[in-house]
């Protein structure tokens, strides 16, 4: 483990990884409830690799994520309460209940989303990069994707083009050894992945995800690095995840020891043992930084639950800018009238008959699964 | 119109500092279809960037430049490109703003030529303004002129919303007035009544406008029959009410376009007059499409697969079943 450093990093490093930690549980917990619905991928175990990255990260630096990426919004910053809004499909979450847990956002932060296509956020990244190349700023993006995203040819892709136009992103695989259910040696030629981007003229490097003062480290210098010479690099961190793939995966593919060996390195436990032995942190430290995280999702459960749903009748809202260029937009052509909702003032209506017959029937297959326990 | 489309972005580039223009072969080839001659000059490498052949990559970054407040304008060389890079068309530049909520946007246009007629054979020749038209949250123009081309696309450049700008390959070099001035644009959703007519409502998009217009002209002087033309010029938003009027008034629709004719724009577009204007209707609404195969390379197949002025004039001739012109009188 690398140097420990001051109280004050240290206090903040582990109250992150433990809210994180708190949150996915109770994330868990709230699906099993059908409180959240859809996909719920829960990134219990990689939360050093996440938090140690965040950590060394400037306010102005973009961070870009996967669908698994609850833990990548707290540790920027984002309010428990709208991520777990968000998750329960309410107004107040982070996306107004239009992402739900695979898209989770915050501009304010500069947290540039969740995404679910796998692969899809690389050239996003790249684009952010550009973005900065562009207006002369120095801020860096750094770009966490899976094992299984380097597959795709988005990788390559925009490898070679963040290569050739020098763009300023930090790479950053989350090998947590699995896509989805298939081992990283059953799905990559290459599995030193931080070697994948070689043939592009990126260099990589390999980092220990569950030691979250490594990942800080080598992390940081990757930032400062790209931040100076305006040149992407790669980070290969091993990491786990304890749970499936998302909640629905039964695990069948792996054996039950091997997520007690990797839990025998769990980043919480090793960083506050760390952190004892070297005496920056007291007991109570710990205490405190785990109970004010039980504190926090408690809260964000009661603020999801008594949030308002979405109105129904901002079914069509924000789906297009209506302004000078396109002065009206007609809500939805199945409705005979108004064609041209004028600068959209006659569309609520429209929009809300339709939306509440959707709602009716969404009413009806939610008591039917109530009433039946339905939940995979 | 192809120097319209270049005033176009010339004039946006230098209105606006976060305009660039990027995609394959557009500076230093200046474009596989010449339409960025000259840009690279002006506005050096900075603003009008040569690409890898990654069209999905590109897309991608065009997005995420956008997200972060750039404006950028993607060259796809082709439409038949465009659908390797559908993932980050669909997924990303047209998901992103509805699904976080409008917390970020993505305004960038995404040009792409297309369409048949130059025996560029199955890979080559597709019209794919359908296949757009159906994703919400982006926005999809077809211009037909040259000042359509190049207002429309001012006003695409200078949208907040994501853009898909068909252009017909065939159109490229054809010429017209075009207006003067910085700030002239036309908006989206605005149809245009290309001729007036009384008997007929002929609907026709991108190439498709311009043989509307001459069957019109043979449908008058040849059959006595007054077809009223008009291009949507953008199918997102679609400006259905001009179309309706106009059917309300000739009882009528014939629908002319290059795509195939499954879930085409016409296969749309006629539902919407159905639904709509039932009632004013005195035949079924036609369409006029592509034939339903792959664009044969042969240059007497890929006419024969192409609609033509003959195909528009019997769809009129089947809409109005004899009850118009010199045989069964008005």
């Amino acid at each position: 483990m690398a140097r420990i450093p001051d109280r004050q990093i240290c206090l903040d490093l582990l109250g992150r990884m433990c809210l994180i930690r708190r949150f996915e549980e109770e994330a868990g917990r709230q699906y099993q409830r059908a409180k959240a619905g859809g996909f719920l991928h829960l990134a219990i175990g990689e939360e050093a690799t996440i938090v140690g990255t965040t950590s060394v990260m400037r306010d102005d630096d973009f961070l870009i994520g996967t669908y698994r990426t609850h833990g990548h919004a707290l540790a920027r910053g984002t309010p428990a309460d709208e991520v777990m809004a968000e998750l329960f499909g309410k107004e107040t979450g982070t996306s107004g209940g239009r992402g739900g847990s695979m898209h989770i956002f915050d501009a304010e932060r500069r947290f540039m989303g969740g995404y679910g296509i796998v692969g899809g956020n690389l050239p996003l990244a790249a684009g952010l990069g550009l973005a900065s190349q562009y207006k002369g700023e120095d801020s860096v993006t750094v770009c966490m994707f899976g094992d299984g995203a380097s597959n795709t040819g988005n990788f390559g892709e925009t490898m070679n083009l963040a290569a050739l136009w020098e763009l300023p992103v930090v790479f950053l695989v989350e090998n947590n050894l699995y896509g989805m259910g298939t081992a990283i040696e059953r799905h990559s030629a290459v599995t030193d992945l931080s070697r994948k981007a070689e043939g592009y003229g990126i260099e990589g490097e390999r980092i220990d995800g569950m030691d979250v003062l490594e990942v800080r480290e080598r992390v940081g210098a990757h930032l400062e690095e790209v931040r100076e010479k305006g040149r992407p690099s790669l980070v290969e961190a091993f990491t786990y995840r304890y749970r499936g793939h998302s909640a629905a995966d039964p695990e069948v593919y792996r054996d039950k020891s091997e997520v007690e060996e990797w839990q025998q390195k769990d980043p919480i436990e090793t960083f506050i043992k760390a952190c004892l032995d070297d005496g920056v942190l007291n007991d109570d430290d710990v205490e405190s930084a785990r109970r004010e995280a039980d504190e926090t999702v408690e809260a964000a459960v009661k603020f999801a639950d008594e949030s308002p749903e979405p109105a129904l009748e901002s079914l069509y809202e924000e789906l297009y800018v209506v302004s000078e260029t396109m002065g009206w937009y007609a809500v939805d052509e199945r409705s005979p009238e108004p064609h041209r909702g004028e600068l959209g003032e006659d569309a609520p209506d429209v929009a809300k008959n339709l939306a509440e017959s959707g709602a009716a029937h969404a009413a009806e297959e939610q008591e039917r699964q109530s009433r039946e326990g339905v939940r995979d | 119109m192809r120097e319209a489309l270049r005033d176009a972005m010339t004039e946006e580039m230098r209105r606006d500092e976060d305009v660039f223009v990027m995609g394959e072969d557009v500076a230093v080839f200046q474009g596989a279809f010449k339409v960025t001659e000259g840009l690279l000059d002006e506005f050096g490498e900075k603003r009008v960037r040569d690409t890898p052949i990654s069209e999905n990559t590109i897309v991608g970054v065009g997005v995420g430049a956008a997200m972060a407040g750039l404006r950028p304008v993607v060259e796809l060389m082709t439409v038949n490109f465009s659908l390797l890079a559908l993932d980050q068309i669909i997924n990303h530049a047209a998901a992103i703003p509805y699904m976080f909520n409008g917390n970020v946007r993505v305004p960038m246009v995404i040009r792409m030529p297309g369409g048949g007629g130059h025996q560029l054979g199955p890979t080559h020749s597709h019209s794919f303004e359908a296949l757009y038209l159906q994703i919400p949250g982006l926005l999809v123009a077809c211009p037909s002129t040259p000042a359509d081309a190049k207002t429309l696309l001012k006003a695409a450049i200078r949208d907040e919303n994501p853009v898909i700008f068909v252009e017909h390959e065939s159109l490229y070099g054809i010429k017209g007035e075009v207006p003067e001035g910085e700030d002239v644009i036309q908006r989206f959703g605005e149809a245009a009544v290309r001729r007036e007519g009384t008997d007929v409502t002929i609907v026709g998009i991108l190439k498709m406008a311009h043989v509307a217009e001459r069957a019109a002209e043979e449908l008058e002087s040849e059959h006595g029959i007054s077809a009223e033309v008009i291009d949507p010029r953008t199918l997102r938003p679609l400006d259905l009410d001009t179309i309706l009027e106009s059917v309300k008034k000739t009882n009528r629709a014939v629908i002319v376009e290059e795509g195939w004719p499954h879930g085409g724009v016409g296969a749309n577009l006629s539902t919407l007059i159905t639904e709509q204007a039932f009632d004013y209707l005195d035949a079924p609404v036609q369409r006029v499409t592509g034939a339903d195969v792959h664009m044969p390379y042969s240059r007497r197949m890929e006419q024969a697969a192409m609609p033509h002025e003959e195909n528009v004039i019997e769809a009129v001739l089947a809409a109005t079943d004899g009850a118009i012109g010199p045989k069964g009188g008005d």
